[in-house]
């Protein structure tokens, strides 16, 4: 079986306990009371470079198996829960959480490209392993073993969970919050809980937080950061205002209706100009600079708004030295993260990948994407890595693909997104619960054509699976989940 | 030519309505339209006027932040409800709103919430979430959907459940009820959205609304609910076999 990256908020399936020999450093010391405290230091050392040891070890053990797995993370944050701390705690250009419901993996990857287009040595957590273990191992790579990293800033993925689990063992000096919407509700049941991590994240930075000023949920943490605290924001334009509705969850929690305040001079703004290309603003006039135009790799609005936070980002960390025409074709060159939008050459015609999580995301990927004519399946399966959970497909408006109609539906409940489809209008042309028959029927099918399949997470495993076997794809585990 | 308009009022739908609930509104609405009929729908915001006509009253799952908002109005339209109940309009509680329609709620720390008393249940806050897909039994054949509730619920002495568990936890994970029904007053606590997989219960609201609504029976269309048939079957042989 090929080794499969981790969806972005699945545990790592790992033995509850990992039998690791004890060092032979820590076995049968004793020392005089004086000599205490240097030993305490001594034995500090001891311990992380025991951590690190095991840890790369057992990377080496997992890479010889084919997987990059948290495991290794997992050894070294058992046997030294400090190594966090000690490795990225002190680093110059200082540690970023990025975190948020939808677009953590693309605005990461959007933001290291920024800093590293700029000069910085960054490090990051690539595998989209986005759990605190997931971070330790990626580190494991890049550390000597008396835990020093070269890097001079580090830009971390995090879920919402476990970036304030990071946050209790390093102190971040910088976050960028995206944005809070509905999304795996097994897990977090409620999204005002999801709203109260993001703000208790952002009450332990240390230097800068960046907002999405157009999501209520994030734009209102702003009243509660301490005066030393720099603050961001990123947001739409007024020329796409209109679009807001659609990426906005409701919130229920105060009596005033959420009104996005008009933007500061100092708000960096997303203003497309056309499908593809767009210009990122500083203020509402535009007067503060600009980067672009940017044509991404990436299609769809959601890849916009996330290079727009990520310049956000890049224009708090770099200040003076931040460069537009570095940023714009720095941006240019980021390549789509495996699923989000990437592109696979059929024989010479195009299949886009979308994956779909939440009524959030599915509904900027119809708009964005609706507008050219493509062939279109969808695929929906409700294994725990998808939300098991398909009520949210009704919090979606499919009628933007009413007139050319959905070619199949599969996946487990591939019968009720027929039915979702249904309840709109939409023309379902034939339902194959199978995925690799569905996916054999539905390019058979559309020879010569563009297509584009939405799915949810597992169901894109299976069709990256089976597409990865016939086309030359990267295999899995060499790009973030 | 319409068989008449039928009215369709949706309770809260901004801060009740979280889990795809409103996908039963839109639904019904939409079957209203399909067997012939012309829908009416009337969104109720809290501190809104009740609308004149109802024939069919909806209201889904919030959070404990959108029941708080709600409770206010919802005390001020009780009395509305309560008229409309007794004169055999059908409601539709989902999860939130079916604890609201119930006696009372009684959180963790023992505050008793009351509420409005049309359904004759109690419901106790509790530390355990019960998750998952359901499969229940009802009176209209199988019905599936998913529910996500930490409130555990007990029926009164002579309070009918809406289903028996067949599948999930319903009501409270002990007593194999889901849901309860007075009239044609139905609470549960299944999400899914339950409408569009369960036809069957759809169109026996559909035939209690529409003769309040025009004076005559039912006379349902030809509705093709092979997809909603497939997906409930489906679900059913998975999870009981």
């Amino acid at each position: 079986m090929p080794a499969m990256s981790m969806p972005n908020w699945m545990e790592p399936l790992v033995p509850d306990r990992v039998r690791m020999p004890r060092p032979a450093a820590l076995r049968g010391q004793s020392v005089a009371g004086d000599r205490r405290s240097t030993f305490a230091a001594g034995l500090r050392a001891v311990r992380t470079s025991a951590a690190i040891a095991a840890g790369k070890a057992a990377r080496a053990a997992a890479k010889r198996r084919g997987g990059g797995s948290a495991l290794p993370g997992l050894v070294a944050e058992r046997m030294d829960p400090g190594i966090l701390g000690h490795a990225l705690g002190s680093l110059p250009g200082g540690n970023v959480v990025v975190t948020g419901t939808n677009g953590k993996t693309t605005t990461t990857r959007m933001l290291v490209a920024l800093l590293r287009a700029h000069g910085r040595t960054v490090f990051t957590n690539p595998t989209g392993s986005n759990f605190t273990r997931g971070v330790i191992s990626a580190l494991l790579g890049e550390i000597g073993v008396r835990g020093r990293l070269s890097a001079d800033t580090a830009v971390l993925e995090l879920d919402e969970a476990h970036a304030l689990k990071f946050a209790a063992a390093v102190t971040p000096t910088h976050a960028l919050l995206l944005n809070v919407a509905r999304d795996q509700l097994d897990r977090f049941a409620e999204i005002d809980h999801t709203a109260g991590l993001l703000a208790d994240l952002a009450a332990r930075t240390s230097t800068g937080v960046v907002l999405n000023r157009d999501d209520s949920f994030v734009a209102r943490i702003e009243g509660t950061l301490a005066d030393s605290v720099r603050i961001g924001r990123f947001g739409l334009d007024a020329s796409i205002a209109d679009r807001l509705g659609e990426l906005q969850e409701q919130d229920t929690r105060a009596d005033d209706d959420f009104v996005v305040s008009p933007p500061d001079a100092d708000d960096v703004l997303l203003r497309p100009r056309d499908e593809r290309r767009f210009d990122i603003v500083v203020g509402p006039d535009g007067s503060g600079g600009l980067v672009g135009p940017v044509e991404l790799k990436q299609r769809g609005l959601a890849a916009m708004i996330n290079a727009t936070a990520a310049t956000a980002m890049a224009r708090q960390l770099l200040g003076a030295t931040f460069d537009a025409g570095v940023a714009a074709t720095a941006l240019a060159g980021v390549t789509a993260p495996f699923g989000r939008g990437e592109v696979i050459d059929i024989d010479g015609t195009p299949l886009e990948l979308v994956l779909v999580k939440n009524p959030a995301g599915f509904t900027v990927a119809l708009s964005t994407y609706g507008t050219t004519p493509v062939a279109t399946m969808i695929a929906i399966n409700d294994n725990y890595a998808d939300g098991r959970d398909v009520s949210w497909l009704y919090d979606v408006s499919f009628e933007s693909l009413r007139s050319a109609g959905v070619a199949l539906t599969s996946g487990v409940r591939a019968y009720d997104m027929a039915l979702r489809l249904q309840y709109d209008d939409v023309p379902v042309a034939a339902v194959e619960p199978d995925l690799g028959a569905a996916l054999d029927r539905f390019l058979a099918g559309h020879v010569g054509v563009p297509t584009r399949i939405f799915c949810t997470y597992t169901a894109m495993m299976t069709l990256r699976r089976i597409l990865a076997a016939r086309y030359d794809l990267p295999a899995f585990g060499e790009e973030g989940g | 030519m319409s068989k008449g308009e039928v009215h369709v009022v949706h309770l809260y739908p901004r801060e009740m309505s979280i889990y795809g609930d409103l996908g039963n509104t839109r639904a019904l609405s939409t079957r209203l339209t399909r067997h012939g009929y012309t829908p009416v729908v009337h969104n109720h915001h809290p501190g809104a006027v009740f609308p004149e006509q109802a024939h069919l009253v909806l209201g889904g799952g919030g959070q404990d932040s959108g029941q708080a908002r709600v409770e206010a109005d919802l005390e001020a339209i009780g009395p509305r409800l309560t008229e409309l109940a007794a004169g055999g309009t059908p409601m539709l509680m989902i999860c939130g709103m079916y604890q609201l329609f119930g006696n009372a709620f009684v959180t963790v720390d023992g505050k008793r919430l009351p509420g409005l008393g049309l359904l004759d249940v109690t419901t106790q806050g509790n530390p355990k979430r019960m998750i998952g897909p359901v499969v229940m039994s009802t009176d209209f054949g199988d019905v599936v959907g998913y529910e996500n509730h930490s409130g555990s619920t007990r029926l009164a002495g002579g309070q009918a459940a809406f289903g028996r568990v067949r599948s999930g936890f319903g009501n409270n994970g002990e007593d194999g009820t889901e849901g309860a029904r007075t009239g044609n007053v139905f609470g549960t606590y299944l999400h899914g959205p339950i409408i569009p997989a369960n036809p069957r219960f759809a169109d026996a609201l559909l035939a209690y609304a529409v003769p309040l609504a025009t004076g005559a029976a039912f006379r349902p269309g030809e509705l093709d609910d092979t997809f909603a048939d497939e997906a409930r079957t489906r679900q059913v042989a998975r999870l009981v076999g």
